[in-house]
């Protein structure tokens, strides 16, 4: 289906709104494409188109929401009916409200690749198979494929509200991933590499396979170490991880619900003045960039900590009204079925000068970080207090020594904010809402043996 | 939910082209919750989903295909689609004879939730959020939430099978945060089963509540946990998840068919201490993670995995099974329609033993006692995982003293296993968990009794 059509069906939701209601319609559309290779061949091929709607309607103060995954009128009639006697039940809230237009205009994006649509899908199959042989003739310790995976994706949605919002999308997507085994009788190791874009073209498979091979074989030998205190320098695969869980706390939602340690701290200084830190949710480099937010209203720029000074957080139109203040276009909504949260589209932190070579050989005594485990459940996003597992390469004399995993690595976030010792100058886009680059952080407990 | 008729007609489309197995699995599901936060029942969600996935295997490959359009027109065109995705290159086979599915359902629902006036539920939310306030001043902030589903399957496949199933979930959770000196502390607690409204005559959601806050004020006063290698009790019900986490994985035959576990060739072998033995049980009545059939038709097992400490089974899906020759175990689950059938854990626990668990801590010199484990993910080639503690404290001389804050705890699955050194008689189910594999996320159980990990476990505080 195309924007116009999803658009219609929002407008026509909204048109049945009785005197005093508020409606927001959101109607998705995808198609779906996923192969899986194993061994040379197809292990499955998935193909696949769903849709669905979701309303949120405010009355008297209070919120309801429904949602359907079929499109029928039938479904979108029982659906309003279902929002609206939801809504019944909720608790009044003088700060209940949809977004309002802000004059603010959206960035033009091209987020829609028709190339997509017109790909062939032999060429797609041929990709997820020439991706899990490249990799396993990486390196002669590669032993087995877990995964290799191409999927794509075209999606369209369209939002309207009683209260003048309309607009409606495109997007496509590509992904190649593979997860990869190494080892001998001692020792396994796994790793993965992947590369996305918004069509076939934009795909680097070499590079993919590259990581995944890099991965697995960096880690082989490895063993825990004994507890201490040091120097960390994180991956930027890992800075953009720890980026995304401060990003959690600065949102609108954590801070008016007394959940954010950073709540009521606008103006302090809360980490090592050479770090700045923004959103920049309309970076077209980006793939998780966004001309508009989850309720329709521009993205835009967001500051968040200006040299080591917390600037502001980020607001949908609920939070931002909560705080007094108005949204910076930071509503997200995971899907059709979910009511609009809070949360950044591209965090980034302002790159520095160092390589992440430079940086190594600045700590000259560390633990370079390349991937950490559990990091949801190891970090309380109330307090702050952080142990994740970790594995790496230990730093010494300002190189590369011997490979450490099964530790874990913690401290808060707070404290590590402010001991920001070095910014590398790599920044790295991923496909999920956080940049990243090396990053090294003083005085932080690695707990081995 | 659909006419046998054109089961076996859209089978016919399936496998039209030639397959070695066709499959229709067709799920309505309705779905409702509330949400409450800063004193306010912020909404009432309800959603609906309904559609058929339909699978065609051809040898090694699998074609796959979805469709919320469950008109015979709709379903013929998704099942042209994955015959097509699946590259046979035969011609159709015979419409087959479909036998019904004979499983016993494991539990009973007294009260369907959808029956259930919405003020009743919204009553739960507020309850609960005096209760947790009245624990104490500090309790600054609480969050519930109530939330049920209703889930009817049918599976029909080219072997004959046809089964149906209806699968109701209630659950409860709240979360409460304490604030003093030391900043804020959260406490969570959760009740979660394969049941209907009559939960709440079992459980009180009031209990629930002042659980979650004394957690929340006992952290408070917490100390950082300390790092590095230690002696680890944990008690009933709070620990399942490592199990779930450290072997359970590694026991689904899909990861060990790639080589990807650790616990791959090692059948008949002993790869844990002689006190282990791990069962996982779909058939466990009224468990968040229990069914009459499977996501493939297939009823549901008792399956004992490692007995003794000696590795009998792996966890099989139909397609794995197939391929060895063997049946399945009941293990073959998907998060919907849109999704394949993987292997999958149902109520994955450990049995319990002879020791008391007062005989476990006084027997203890020093250690943490772990009474709640938070989420957690595991390196099912590596065997190395990681999840986080909830709840803990010091174990000093035999008994449990100081609570520590959160801390990560690190492992290796087959050096944990052979290290457990008692096992207590206090066998309890946890809460209800989500497991999520390859992006599906599918309701699971656990349990543990009391017991003692002597080594291998590292605790990942921040203390120095």
């Amino acid at each position: 289906m195309n924007p116009e059509e999803l658009q219609q069906i929002a407008d026509r939701i909204v048109s049945m709104a009785e005197p005093g209601e508020q409606i927001e319609a959101v109607v998705a559309w995808s198609r779906d494409t996923e192969v899986r290779a194993f061994e040379g061949e197809v292990e499955h091929f998935v193909s696949a188109d769903s849709a669905g709607v979701g309303i949120r309607m405010i009355s008297q103060g209070k919120q309801g929401l429904s949602w359907a995954g079929v499109l029928d009128d039938a479904a979108l009639k029982e659906c309003l009916a279902e929002a609206r006697d939801n809504a019944s039940f909720g608790s009044e809230d003088p700060n209940a409200g949809l977004a309002e237009p802000d004059g603010v205009e959206p960035e033009e994006l091209s987020l829609f690749d028709e190339r997509l649509v017109h790909a062939d899908t032999e060429e797609k199959i041929r990709l997820a198979i020439e991706l899990e042989a490249q990799v396993r003739a990486g390196d002669p310790r590669i032993f087995g494929i877990e995964s290799a995976d191409y999927a794509d994706s075209v999606m369209a949605t369209a939002l309207a509200s009683t209260t003048g919002i309309r607009r409606s999308s495109a997007e496509t997507s590509v992904y190649l991933g593979v997860y990869a085994l190494a080892g001998d009788e001692e020792d396994t190791t796994t790793g993965f590499g992947f590369s996305v874009g918004r069509a076939l073209q934009d795909l680097d498979l070499a590079f993919a396979a590259q990581e995944a091979v890099q991965r697995c074989v960096r880690l082989l030998g490895a063993t825990k170490a004994p507890s201490e205190r040091l120097t960390v320098v994180l991956h930027p695969y890992v800075t953009s991880q720890f980026l995304s869980l401060i990003a959690e706390m600065l949102s609108g939602e954590s801070v008016i619900r007394g959940r954010s340690p950073f709540a009521g701290r606008v103006g302090e200084e809360i980490a090592a003045p050479s770090l700045t830190m923004f959103d920049d949710a309309t970076d077209p480099l980006s793939p998780t960039a966004s001309d508009t937010d989850g309720e329709g209203l521009a993205c835009r720029r967001v500051p968040l900590i200006d040299a080591g000074v917390l600037s502001g957080y980020m607001h949908n139109a609920y939070t931002a009204r909560v705080a007094g203040t108005n949204s910076t276009g930071s509503a997200q909504r995971g899907s059709h079925r979910a009511a609009p949260g809070v949360g950044p589209h591209v965090i980034k932190l302002m790159p520095g000068d160092l390589s992440a070579e430079e940086i190594i050989s600045q700590v000259g005594d560390g633990f370079l970080v390349h991937d950490i485990a559990g990091l949801h459940s190891g970090v309380n996003p109330v307090s702050g207090d952080l142990s994740v597992g970790a594995d790496g390469v230990r730093i010494r004399g300002g190189e590369l020594a011997e490979g450490i995993r099964e530790v874990t690595i913690g401290s808060t976030l707070q404290r590590m904010l402010g001991d920001v010792v070095a910014i590398g100058s790599d920044l790295t886009y991923f496909p999920w809402e956080s940049t990243g680059l090396t990053l090294a952080i003083a005085d932080v407990t690695m707990s081995g043996q | 939910m659909l006419e046998e008729s054109t089961i076996q007609r859209v089978l016919a489309a399936a496998a039209s082209r030639g397959a070695d197995f066709a499959e229709i699995f067709a799920e309505e599901k309705r779905s409702s919750s509330a949400l409450l936060d800063d004193g306010r029942i912020e909404e009432l969600t309800s959603g609906r989903d309904r559609g058929a996935g339909i699978r065609v295997v051809v040898g090694e490959s699998t074609g796959f295909a979805h469709t919320s359009d469950l008109s015979e027109a709709g379903l013929i065109a998704a099942a042209e689609t994955a015959a097509s995705a699946a590259r046979g290159s035969g011609t159709g086979t015979t419409i087959v004879d479909l036998d019904r599915v004979n499983a016993p359902r494991p539990n009973l629902v007294r009260i369907m939730p959808g029956d259930v006036p919405k003020a009743k539920k919204v009553e739960l939310l507020l309850m609960a959020n005096e209760m947790a306030r009245a624990e104490g001043a500090a309790i600054t902030q609480v969050s519930a939430r109530y939330a049920d589903s209703h889930r009817r399957i049918l599976v029909a496949n080219t072997d004959g099978t046809l089964g149906t199933d209806e699968q109701v979930k209630t659950l409860f959770s709240i979360s409460a945060v304490a604030s003093g000196d030391t900043g804020m502390q959260t406490g969570r607690e959760s009740i979660g089963r394969s049941v209907g409204f009559e939960l709440f005559d079992t459980y009180e959601v009031g209990d629930l509540a002042r659980t979650a806050a004394q957690r929340a004020i006992t952290k408070l006063a917490a100390r950082p946990a300390p790092s590095g290698e230690m002696t680890v009790v944990i008690g009933p019900g709070g620990g399942g998840v490592m199990f779930h986490e450290a072997c359970g994985h590694g026991l689904e035959a899909d990861l060990v068919g790639k080589g990807a576990s650790v616990f791959a060739g090692r059948l008949g072998e002993q790869v844990a201490s002689s006190l282990v033995t791990l069962v996982d049980d779909g058939t466990m009545g009224g468990e968040w993670g229990c069914f009459a059939i499977d996501d493939e038709g297939r009823p549901a097992q008792r399956n004992v995995l490692i007995q003794d400490g000696i590795l009998v089974d792996y966890m099989w899906d139909g397609l794995r099974a197939r391929a060895e020759g063997r049946a399945s175990s009941g293990n073959g689950r998907r998060q919907s329609y849109q999704h394949l059938p993987m292997v999958r854990m149902t109520n994955t626990y450990l049995l319990g033993g002879t020791s008391t668990p007062d005989q476990i801590l006084s027997d203890t010199e020093s250690g943490v006692y772990i009474s709640h484990l938070g989420g957690g993910q595991v390196n099912t080639a590596t065997g190395d995982f990681v999840f986080g503690m909830t709840e803990a404290y010091l174990i000093e001389d035999g008994r449990i003293t100081e609570p520590l804050r959160e801390g990560n705890l690190i492992g290796n699955g087959p050096g944990v296993l052979t290290s457990i050194d008692a096992v207590g008689n206090d066998f309890a189910m946890g809460g209800p968990g989500t497991c999520g594999k390859d992006g599906q996320g599918v309701p699971v159980g656990d349990g543990v009794p009391t017991l003692r990990v002597a080594s291998g476990l590292t605790i990942g505080g921040t203390a120095a």
